[in-house]
């Protein structure tokens, strides 16, 4: 009993002080982006990277994701009314308000997220960021911060490009699989969703990618251990990102309810 | 000069420095020796300020690092020192004349249009050339180690600190890695602190060797008087033998160790 409480209280002493870490980190983050000049030159080879190099995979699950949303409307209404209906709007209401944002949100965790914290861990175990300290310059702010702003720049592109995606694969299903017209597909969409429904779900991307750059750069920078800590990192990024993009996907769906945005 | 007094630095409930009093000359090139995880590289980091000494004081020409406060004064500390990092730790991401220049761009006020010329010039000086738009992973063990070198003096410091600096190199490039080392020191006159279990290299390099062990500096001195030296620790440690008090007290460590388990059992 005494052996459980002990290893219950230092797992938990462990969790204080890692939230303590990544609190501290977010903290210096925010206000080296005040302070110091921002390294641009790196943000944009970090824009490239995550933003470019992902957009073929945001895209086909995106597309994917549209195929199967038109697919599954078009067969439930025809079950209930025998003819496939406002398969145009339930196919972007889903993609624009939920499946769009988190979708790429999770591709990009599994994605750019393992890459961040695998380059940053591989950076720690050999000693490549005290070697920044020595010649001058801030880990947070050569490394941290381009990865910061080049999410919280592409996230929501990609995310546009995965709703303009998905509605496409919604509409390929919706004329091969059903023949519904084109004109009525999209008119199921504009004369359903306004500008506030796209808001609702671009604005949580920043959100999305915030916790995805923090989660990702922390994990690497806290990497211990040679390559068996490296791998344990990007493990533990990944899956960080994934659940906490689903878990305040909630939170900020409430928010935005809550603030009229829906 | 550097002047290292009552250093104490722990990392969670293991203590690595138990009060290190040490100075470093003006000029001359100290050599640190000790065994592995005696404090050699934690030391060399308490001095440029990668970790901060829980206790003790450091000074560099009278500069405290834990009292500095703005950039400017940290960047000043800073551009006094060149490290070199024991596996080289250069950027991979970037050529060999980009690692060289990096420093360049947050310590100095040297225009960019002069850092081709830096990299040549410190290149040159470890005695390597057309080597620029390497990547690191282009270049073998010995070359990395000078590359290295070249980025640890491109700003020109008055201060390198060599973390095991022959570590996992042939000993002819040893060797030479100790000739460029000399050679640094006295075409750039710079002060130096070399952390080592290399005792060729310690006798070769050294004005003085100073020999860590359990966090305590046991002995400092020339090296013709570490060579002849009575201290038993430090005897056993020059000559690399695995009978002395170092081992003695391993051994005695796990007999306690094995006598406790065995009560325990009973």
């Amino acid at each position: 009993m005494e052996a459980f409480f002990g290893a219950f209280g230092r797992s938990l002493l462990a969790a204080s002080e890692e939230a303590g870490q990544f609190t501290f980190l977010i903290r210096s983050t925010l206000l080296w982006m005040v302070r110091a000049k921002i390294e641009w030159k790196q943000t944009l080879i970090q824009m490239g990277r995550i933003g470019v190099e992902s957009l073929p995979v945001t895209a086909m699950t995106a597309f994917f994701t549209g195929m199967v949303l038109a697919l599954q409307t078009g067969a439930t209404s025809k079950h209930f009314f025998n003819v496939p209906l406002f398969v145009g709007t339930v196919v972007s209401f889903s993609i624009v308000m939920e499946l769009g944002p988190v979708m790429t949100a999770i591709v990009v965790s599994g994605r750019a997220g393992a890459a961040i914290a695998a380059e940053l861990g591989t950076m720690k175990v050999t000693e490549q960021i005290d070697a920044l300290y020595t010649l001058g310059t801030d880990p947070v702010r050569y490394l941290i911060i381009p990865r910061l702003l080049a999410l919280l720049m592409v996230l929501p592109l990609l995310t546009v490009a995965s709703d303009f995606t998905g509605i496409i694969g919604g509409l390929f299903v919706a004329r091969v699989k059903y023949d519904i017209p084109s004109i009525v597909y999209w008119h199921d969409i504009v004369d359903n969703m306004e500008v506030r429904h796209f808001v609702h779900g671009f604005l949580k991307t920043y959100i999305f990618a915030f916790v995805i750059a923090m989660v990702s750069c922390f994990r690497g920078i806290t990497t211990r251990g040679g390559a068996e800590g490296v791998g344990k990192s990007t493990t533990a990024a990944v899956v960080m990102s994934m659940v906490l993009v689903l878990v305040l996907d909630y939170f900020a769906t409430a928010l935005l309810n809550a603030m009229g945005i829906t | 000069m550097i002047d290292a007094s009552s250093v104490v630095k722990s990392f969670g409930p293991r203590t690595i420095l138990r009060g290190i009093d040490l100075r470093v000359e003006t000029g001359e090139t100290l050599v640190i020796i000790g065994g592995s995880g005696c404090g050699k590289s934690t030391f060399l980091k308490c001095v440029i300020g990668l970790h901060a000494p829980d206790s003790g004081v450091i000074t560099v020409d009278g500069m405290d690092i834990t009292k500095l406060k703005t950039e400017a004064e940290i960047a000043n500390y800073r551009r006094r020192f060149g490290y070199l990092f024991q596996e080289g730790a250069l950027f991979d991401s970037l050529t060999v004349a980009e690692n060289i220049t990096f420093g360049l761009r947050y310590l100095t006020d040297i225009p960019t249009s002069k850092y081709g010329q830096i990299a040549s010039d410190s290149l040159a000086l470890v005695g390597l050339k057309d080597v620029e738009d390497f990547k690191p992973s282009e270049l073998s063990g010995g070359m990395k180690k000078r590359v290295a070198l070249a980025r640890a003096i491109a700003a020109q410091p008055s201060y390198i600190l060599y973390d095991e600096p022959t570590t996992g190199l042939d000993p002819i490039m040893s060797d030479v890695i100790n000739d460029l080392i000399l050679d640094l020191q006295k075409q750039l006159k710079i002060t130096s602190i070399v952390v080592t279990h290399d005792m060729r290299s310690a006798y070769k390099v050294g004005s003085r060797i100073a020999m860590f062990h359990e966090g305590r500096v046991l002995q400092v001195a020339h090296p013709d008087i570490i060579r002849i030296t009575d201290n038993p620790y430090v005897r056993q440690f020059v000559d690399g033998l695995s009978q002395g008090p170092i081992k003695m007290k391993l051994k005695e460590f796990d007999a306690e160790e094995s006598a406790g388990s065995r009560k325990e059992k009973a």
